[in-house]
């Protein structure tokens, strides 16, 4: 072992080298013996009724195996694709859930419908064929973007949900926050959209389903966030086989943010049609596919008002907010726009009153889901707009108007008015860091040198929280959620002392085959290369919920610590023994049990030999052996929170926004391995200013995706990012054993408001008071020219 | 079909594939070096990039047939031995990269400028990685790796 490898060691990582050296094993990288192929036909069209299919010159294709459609998946009675939230509407109904079965029976309801899966020896074969695959469509009007759908009179996604609505809910007390509106001295409104965006993970999406005969038992590769949730999705409801003949490996993910927890009906099906066919069948996505048929993220159009008394504290908040939820409700879509927004847009201040309502509408687009932050960058983005609004409208510094309503170091625990109670928080502290890593005092004198360039430069904040960790199953099965939301570890320590840690969680880029390691070097003093971490297998580990929300450190990780627990008690039985004196009396510190007070030790290595090679044992009372298993529920949400600070230059005659300067601090809680972190914390960043600035999923009114590729559709490249300033101060959760709250979204959520409003700064003195996400060169440009002419 | 002799990382491969195979595809399909990735449909994402005679290239944008007789280089040929190449061991160090599908690419690429380039400003690399997209990075670490491992590179001569 060189140096420290615990907790705060910025360690290497172990996965790097496989990557490395080309040695990754994604899903499309496995070829099982016999595979064949398979390549949807999905629809063109975004609302159509499908007359009929004819496959004959499809079926002639040489090597082409199986044609399959609707009805085949109608007489196997295969389930439709579930959804894992029920919200309920205000007026106690359930959501409208309409039928999703995994290729189409009738109508298809958005471009990339799969309508059609053909099966062949070649993927060539199956291509060629599936070009041969002729539909009879009836076109239908179809609500292709979410401000169409819900004008009167607009199509019918679903003929059982009324005006397109899944649902209409709220939260907050209305009559308190009316109140709070009557006597307030200032009231400020915005409108905003939340742009709609694709996930883009840099591997698209595959599935690999083998069936083998002999022994009833099916195995699926997939590029999964959650493989233990695919396989109980798929054997409740869709495929409708027991898990022990289901196997699910999610081997390495290319990237998931989202877009990869949902279970998706190319999983179900290929495992299907190997069945069918006796072969395994492997399909994978193209990227102009993964546009149409992976879930989107954000889509929001909100109207929120605030209101503040003659001091400009803040009074009241009230938020109304249309949803897209797309053609179908993906795994968890209803929970996005609600427990995972509305409750956090209460954001790091004190509010008396809040009341927010939150109508889900369905659209004829490809579902939107959970993507990274998920609803809480789009109550962060309509917070953060809001106050900075506010501050414009008021005369008043944007700091100070946050500092004035920050919740207080001594308010924790705050009890919002919207359901979350923050267990610890320091706001001030990492607005300061951020002011002070930004030189905020310098900006007036940056702002002249860009003017003196004949360009605009303009600063912007953003003071965010978010929620992490989703919990405790018990709260969430109260509103709604068919799942827990817990997470399982076992630890299983080796005859010689090595250990290997099967967790529910997964990582596809975060680093747990390290950070998880260190965890055990940590409590247990092993050195991480002799620590393996098993993710990813439905066979190998237990149970896991998977990784999203930034929860695999705070509820996987506590689960791991809660099984080193265990394994330690059992270590203290076994020293006692070894060691002749009571377990009372025994103390387990750096890797050694010791008698306290005197030098007989035993090393924890000499513990577990003697647990596997029980010749001096306890036998009478203490099983040989040294494996833990531990379930850990969280108490409570994580609550990381900070402030990002953005600074831009805007050439005024091109509308170009160039990010000059980004400088954030966070506090995520404790720190396990800050290179980690710091990459977590940049990877986020790109993704928010990618939705600030050039990202926009963008559906045309008769709903055909019209950028749907990477030559389109935006993508953040080297020469569009700056270098990030990225500072953290701690307050550790209250309630994990860690102390961890979670990094992966804090980027995206913290970062696109201070970009608007560094723009908006940037653009005031000209006179534009408002600009929507993403601001382009085209719309700045606008902007611009509109307020010259205004 | 095409009967066409590849050099890949210092072998030699007589592959019988169509005439319109990607190189690409000749590469992961063929001859199962699976670390060149494949990340797009439109030649933007760059997870393709191998070197044809020594010059980094999208090994989507070229037939499979145009590769024959050239000396081509993936992601596997570039450790020697047990020991990574300068820019493979600056990724580490420098925590370059998360899911890893980007990086083979990436390494690539940042190979090629390096070669051409022993001195490249933050800039230089931010302005030559234009046809490399990462998701995970926000390409702070890489352009820290990518610098590194020039440096690197210029020691390794």
């Amino acid at each position: 072992m060189s140096g420290p490898q615990g907790i705060g060691a910025p360690v290497k990582r172990k996965e790097d080298r496989r990557f490395l050296l080309g040695k990754g094993q994604y899903t499309d990288d496995i070829l099982l013996p016999n595979q064949t192929y398979a390549v949807f036909v999905r629809s063109q069209h975004a609302h159509a009724k499908i007359n009929k299919i004819d496959a004959t010159a499809a079926k002639a294709v040489p090597g082409v195996l199986a044609v399959l459609t609707g009805d085949d998946v109608a007489a196997a009675q295969l389930g439709g694709i579930p959804c894992g939230w029920l919200v309920k509407s205000k007026d106690g109904s359930n959501m409208v859930e309409p039928p999703h079965p995994a290729l189409v029976q009738g109508t298809a309801r958005h471009v990339g419908d799969p309508i059609v899966m053909v099966v062949a020896d070649s993927k060539a074969a199956a291509k060629a064929a599936a070009a041969l695959v002729e539909i009879d469509y009836d076109v239908l009007p179809a609500a292709g973007r979410l401000a169409d759908a819900i004008k009167p009179g607009a199509p019918v996604v679903w003929p059982d949900a009324k005006n397109n609505v899944c649902f209409d809910w709220h939260i907050g007390d209305p009559a308190a926050t009316d109140a709070a509106f009557k006597k307030a001295a200032h009231v400020v409104e915005l409108e905003l959209s939340n742009n709609r965006v694709a996930p883009n993970a840099m591997e698209p999406r595959a599935a690999n389903g083998s069936y083998d005969g002999a022994n009833d038992h099916f195995t699926l590769y997939t590029t999964s966030q959650n493989p233990h949730l695919t396989r109980l999705l798929l054997a409740a409801f869709t495929l409708h086989v027991p898990e022990h003949k289901l196997r699910i490996i999610a081997p390495d993910v290319g990237g998931g943010f989202g877009s990869k927890i949902f279970h998706y009906a190319e999983e179900l099906l290929v495992l299907w049609a190997s069945k069918r066919i006796g072969r395994p069948v492997k399909w994978t996505s193209d990227r102009s596919e993964a546009f149409i048929s992976d879930a989107h993220g954000r889509d929001h159009l909100s109207k929120a008002q605030l209101a503040l008394d003659a001091n400009h504290k803040f009074l009241g908040l009230r938020v109304h907010t249309y949803a897209n939820m797309g053609a179908y409700l993906s795994t968890f879509a209803p929970a996005v726009p609600t427990y995972l927004y509305a409750t956090l847009l209460s954001g790091p201040y004190d509010f008396p009153a809040i009341y927010a309502e939150v109508k889900a509408v369905f659209t004829n687009t490809v579902a939107v889901d959970a993507y990274r932050g998920a609803g809480r960058p789009e109550a962060s983005y309509l917070l953060e707009r809001l106050v900075s609004h506010a501050a414009r409208q008021l005369k008043i510094d944007p700091i100070e108007l946050r500092r004035k309503n920050l919740i207080k170091t001594d308010q924790f625990p705050y009890q919002t008015q919207v359901a979350l109670q923050y267990d610890i928080g320091d706001y001030q502290s990492t607005l300061d860091m951020a002011l002070e890593a930004i030189d905020y005092k310098g900006f007036p004198a940056r702002r002249k040198a860009t003017e003196a360039k004949g360009k605009l430069r303009g600063i912007g904040i953003s003071t965010y929280i978010e929620a992490c960790g989703i919990a405790p199953s018990a709260l969430v099965g109260a509103l709604g959620a068919r799942a827990g939301l817990y997470e399982a570890a076992t630890v299983r320590v080796h005859p010689t002392g090595s250990v290997t840690v099967m967790t529910g969680t997964h990582s596809h880029g975060q680093g747990h085959e390290t950070a998880f390691a260190q965890l055990i070097n940590e409590r247990l003093g092993v050195a991480i290369e002799n620590v393996e971490i098993v993710h990813g297998d439905t066979d190998r580990i237990p149970f896991g919920m998977g990784t999203y929300g930034s929860r695999s450190l705070a509820v996987g990780g506590s689960a791991i610590y809660k099984a080193v627990d265990k394994i330690v008690d059992k270590g203290k039985k076994i020293a006692a023994h070894l060691l002749e004196a009571n377990v009372s009396d025994i103390e387990f510190k750096d890797g050694n049990y010791r008698v306290v007070g005197t030098d007989r030790v035993k090393a924890f290595g000499e513990v577990a030999f003697a647990a596997y090679v029980p010749h001096n044992y306890p036998i009478d009372s203490v099983e040989p052996g040294l494996e833990e298993n531990a379930f850990y529920d969280p108490k409570n949400f994580t609550f990381p929170g900070g402030t990002h600070l953005v600074e831009v230059e805007i050439d005024p005659e091109t509308g170009v926004v160039e990010v000059a300067d980004v400088a954030i601090a966070d506090d995520v809680g404790v720190i396990v391995n800050p290179m980690i972190v710091d990459g977590q914390a940049h990877g986020g960043l790109a993704q928010g200013i990618g939705q600030a600035l050039f990202e926009e999923a963008i559906y045309d009114e008769a709903g055909q995706l019209v950028n749907g590729s990477f030559l389109n559709y935006v993508m953040p490249r080297a020469a569009d990012l700056p270098n990030f300033k990225v500072g953290n101060h701690v307050t550790a959760c209250t309630h994990n054993p860690i102390g961890v709250k979670g990094v992966g979204e804090v980027g995206a959520i913290g970062v696109p408001p201070a970009v608007i409003n560094a723009v908006l700064d940037a653009l005031a003195p000209l006179g534009v008071t408002d600009i929507s996400m993403p601001a382009t060169p085209e719309k700045v440009w606008r902007a611009i020219q509109q307020a010259k002419g205004a | 079909m095409a009967v066409l002799t590849l050099r890949v990382n210092r072998q030699t491969h007589t592959i019988d594939v169509p005439a319109t195979t990607l190189l690409v595809e000749a590469l992961r399909d063929t001859l199962r070096l699976t670390g060149t990735h494949v990340g797009c449909d439109t030649s933007q994402c760059g997870a393709c990039t191998v070197h044809v005679d020594g010059r980094s290239v999208k090994s989507c944008t070229m037939l499979a047939v145009e590769a024959a007789g050239a000396e081509i280089t993936t992601i596997e040929g570039m450790a020697d031995g047990d020991r990574l190449h300068p820019m493979q061991a600056a990724f580490q160090e420098h925590h370059g990269l998360q899911c890893g599908f980007c990086t083979p690419g990436m390494v690539m690429s940042a190979t090629d400028l390096c070669t051409r380039n022993p001195n490249p400003s933050e800039g230089d690399v931010r302005h030559w990685l234009e046809g490399n997209l990462c998701r995970c990075t926000g390409y702070h670490n890489i352009v820290k790796a990518v610098r590194a491992g020039g440096e690197g590179m210029k020691g390794a001569k």
